[in-house]
């Protein structure tokens, strides 16, 4: 077998081309380093581009009253007050210059009648935030950044998957992996390198995520010595279509309840006036009129529709269990009925091809049917707030796979500002790193061959397992076992089980042959999706208590012990370990800014849903 | 759902042929369920590209039946029952494996095209642009690079010696974007002309039949663009602008000039 590694060496290695990587590449070219961009699909493929609703940015062009301290506050108390308070202080504060500079780069978003860039509403954000181009912001954003890194100088190597970052003494040297199209081994020998690869949604069965999303960028890191943080944490989006089938999952924007859609159940009752929990009460309309009215005058309070990501899917899974569900397992989002057929098509147009396409439904006539979906990963790799570098010397991570920014829940539009923020300060400070770095770290050659082996292993075996119907097995567990809400039985029953599965995933058997072999690539992406799996399922065990995306069914209340505490997974002889580690105060001017108490009642449920 | 019989290419850049395979299949299911049930089921290597399932990300294009579509949009039921299904690669680019192909040819085009260059902000340090000036533009950045207006176009699907001069209708209607776009100052016309061979297109609409975003790539893009490179290069007084305005860009020495507008 030809096992032949064709290598290169940059300065900066960005590993992933969604918002974050493109962002990253072009602030580290910027500073004149040679620089490196590796994607798995083609370049513009990447998970950015579905992003629908907007980019959230205190841009204050809507209402006047947004600043970024606002955003900060509704950041953190999204994110129930587990987030870093750096991070989220340095994301509302550069989110506007973010989103100007996209403009100046030639993105075209949609505009206010006096000609500045329009804002919408979407949960937990007090203003209408969102910079948004209709439903496809993610689109316009990733063409943008793709269109003005092409003239950057920066080498692109598309279809390449990054396997295991190498390491001399603890610090970065480089990463191997393959190149899909030709089958080829490919080695990245580097300065710096800068993991931009996004989440880990394809270990479940409902996910909004692509085949891309397998958890690379944290096995890596794991692998190569640094710390996650708070791994539990994983948002279930309230709106994926549930039926057909085939597209159950697929995400169905928050800008649909943004521009007036609201939640319904089977008996038509908009049924989350039940669920507003003790920590939003203040700010949440509790009666129909108001939550109308709030759309228009921000004197009101917001309408329970827009509660954060978090409270919504729980209560759509309570609605669901309580026997008021839709035909095909989920609620209905009606829009039909409360806004003009012209106003739908103008502001949601793919969500009204999507539906009418692969659901035969006419979302300007009758209401959709969506329950939760997998959407994003709020854990990740722990980074300094302002470099983004992890533990790992020369190792930077920015975009779903760094944690901190988000806590326990991530505010919709957040994300995309979440990329362009710290994809710029990750590639500055990997660039940065890299110019101070006196020679280029040493390639350790056993390390290079051992890494060769194990990707090369799959190939070498006959009659093992189907990649394909292991990873069905993994989605499943995690589906029923690592879901929504959790319990300590059901997740002492995964953890069992992705045991078993990752014994027999070392025996999985693949098709011959090296070029484009999918078989080959899903095998590797079991390894990773496997060690995410036992990160996440290991850590929501540990936290006992509910909070954000982590619902424990046997400890139901936030507590406020837990609430400083990060959890932290690392690997100690190959081994995942688990510890807790206290969660960074803000500075008292800043917590001021938080108003009420952290969260303390009972995660609401309404009598009768339980 | 009954199961159907589909065929898909299997082969790569030497050579390759139609597979019969018989697939079962649910309600609602598209075509690329239907492919991705063949590689879980009865072929591991099958390869396919595909990324978001939603037909917004562009990545699964294919030919279905000879027409080019993108798998995750085209369902299942808008076949006849019992009808055959064939499923193969676009052709307008060179096969790596099954239905994948080398799309190279785009990515290279897109690096050729002069950026974006904004002109001053207003005064006031804000760029204002009012909704009816961006909407013209926004529809040609609702292109998601499928590259099935590329595959269609039949001035490269069999002329692979016309590809170095012809850059295709998805870079026309980028061209047309960066030429409309209210804030951008860089003048592509001679390029438009001599370099990426806008005077190939015949207007067939051929492209604006097969996109799946409804981009209106002859009326809203070719025709504008040929209309500015004939008022850019013949009218009197767009000339002389030209002459008054410096040099703007155009080819490099030795580059072949293909037929006007």
């Amino acid at each position: 077998m030809n096992d032949a590694v064709k290598r290169h060496e940059y300065d900066v290695v960005v590993i992933g081309a969604g918002g974050a990587g493109l962002r990253a590449a072009i602030e580290a070219s910027a500073m004149g380093v040679r620089t490196a961009l590796i994607c798995k699909s083609l370049l513009g493929k990447a998970h950015t581009v579905m992003a629908e609703g907007g980019i959230a940015a205190a841009l204050g062009n809507v209402w006047k009253e947004d600043n970024w301290k606002v955003h900060f506050r509704d950041t953190m108390r999204g994110g129930k007050l587990l987030n870093h308070w750096r991070m989220a202080q340095i994301h509302a504060q550069e989110a506007p210059d973010r989103v100007l500079e996209l403009e100046e780069w030639g993105a075209l978003f949609d505009r206010t009648k006096d000609g500045l860039i329009l804002q919408r509403d979407f949960g937990g954000h007090r203003y209408a935030r969102l910079a948004h181009v209709g439903d496809r912001t993610g689109l316009e954003m990733i063409r943008t950044l793709q269109d003005h890194a092409v003239h950057r100088g920066i080498d692109v190597f598309m279809e390449t998957t990054m396997f295991r970052l190498l390491t001399e003494d603890g610090r970065v040297s480089g990463a191997i992996g393959y190149d899909r199209q030709k089958g080829e081994l490919a080695l990245f020998h580097a300065k710096a390198v800068v993991l931009a690869t996004g989440g880990v949604g394809k270990a479940w069965k409902v996910t909004s995520n692509s085949w891309e999303y397998t958890g690379d960028g944290f096995a890596m890191a794991l692998e190569a010595g640094a710390e996650l943080i708070d791994m539990e944490m994983t948002q279930f989006h309230p709106t994926g279509m549930v039926w057909p089938t085939s597209v159950r999952g697929l995400l169905v924007t928050e800008g649909v309840r943004g521009d007036g859609g609201t939640l319904k159940n089977a008996n038509g009752e908009r049924f989350m006036f039940k669920y507003i929990p003790e920590f939003f009460k203040a700010e949440t309309a509790d009666n129909e009129a108001e939550a109308d009215r709030w759309y228009e005058d921000k004197t009101n309070r917001r309408t329970p529709d827009l509660l954060p990501r978090d409270e919504v899917a729980r209560a759509i899974n309570a609605e669901v269990k309580a026997g008021r569900g839709s035909p095909h397992g989920g609620v209905f989002l009606d829009i039909a009925s409360r806004r003009s057929a012209e106003y739908i098509k103008r502001r949601l147009p793919s969500m009204y091809h999507q539906f009418m396409q692969l659901a035969g439904v006419d979302i300007t006539k009758e209401a959709m049917e969506i329950g939760p979906t997998l959407h994003y990963i709020m854990g990740g790799v722990r980074v300094d707030p302002d470099s983004t570098q992890s533990t790992v010397p020369g190792l930077f991570a920015a975009g779903e796979v760094a944690a901190g920014m988000h806590g326990a829940n991530r505010l919709g539009g957040n994300s995309l500002s979440d990329l362009l923020v710290f994809g710029r300060r990750a590639g500055l400070y990997a660039a940065e790193y890299a110019k101070r770095l006196a020679r280029m770290p040493l390639l350790d050659e056993q390390q290079v061959s051992r890494r060769s082996q194990e990707i090369l292993a799959p190939l070498e075996r006959r009659g093992g397992e189907n990649p394909y119907a292991l990873h069905a097995e993994l989605t499943d567990t995690m589906q029923d076992l690592v879901g929504i809400i959790r319990t300590a039985d059901e997740l002492r029953q995964a953890l069992t089980r992705i045991d078993s599965l990752r014994t027999r995933a070392a025996r999985c058997a693949v098709a011959s042959g090296r070029v484009y072999n999918p078989s080959w690539h899903l095998a590797l992406d079991l390894r990773t999706m496997l060690l995410c799996s036992e990160a996440v399922t290991r850590s929501a065990l540990l936290r006992e208590e509910s909070r954000g995306g982590h619902t424990r069914d046997d400890y139901p209340k936030p507590d406020p012990d837990w609430g400083k505490k990060n959890v932290v997974t690392r690997l100690r002889d190959g081994q995942v370990e688990l510890r807790t580690a206290s969660l960074p105060e803000a500075p008292s001017e800043l917590r001021a800014l938080l108003g009420e108490e952290k969260p303390s009642a009972k995660v609401a449920v309404p009598a009768g849903a339980e | 759902m009954p199961t159907v019989k589909v065929n898909v290419f299997r082969g790569d850049a030497s050579g390759g042929e139609l597979k019969r395979y018989d697939v079962p299949t649910d309600p609602g299911m598209v075509v690329l369920d239907v492919v991705h049930r063949i590689q879980a089921t009865q072929e591991p290597d099958l390869a396919v590209r595909w990324n978001c399932k939603a037909g917004k990300c562009g990545s699964c294009s294919a030919e279905i039946n000879g027409l080019p579509k993108l798998m995750c949009m085209t369902r299942m039921d808008t076949f006849e029952e019992g009808e055959e299904i064939t499923v193969t690669p676009v052709k307008t680019f060179p096969v790596i494996r099954d239905l994948v192909t080398d799309v190279s040819y785009n990515y290279e085009w897109a690096k050729t095209i002069p950026a974006f260059k904004p002109k001053p902000k207003e005064a006031d340090g804000t760029r204002r642009m009012y909704q009816d000036d961006v909407e013209r533009v926004q529809e040609f950045h609702k292109c998601i690079e499928c590259f099935l207006c590329q595959d269609v176009c039949h001035v490269i699907r069999d002329h692979e010696e016309d590809k170095a001069g012809f850059a295709g209708p998805r870079y026309f209607v980028r061209l047309a974007a960066l030429e409309m776009h209210p804030l951008d100052t860089n003048d592509r016309t001679e390029l438009i002309r001599q370099k990426y061979g806008l005077g190939y297109c015949n207007i067939t609409k051929c492209c604006t039949d097969v996109c799946p975003e409804h981009i209106h790539i002859t009326d809203n893009a070719i025709i504008p663009l040929k209309e500015r490179v004939v008022t850019s290069t013949y009218d009197p007084v767009g000339w002389a602008l030209r002459r008054m305005r410096g040099k703007p860009a155009t080819l490099a020495a030795g580059e072949p000039e293909p037929p006007s507008a």
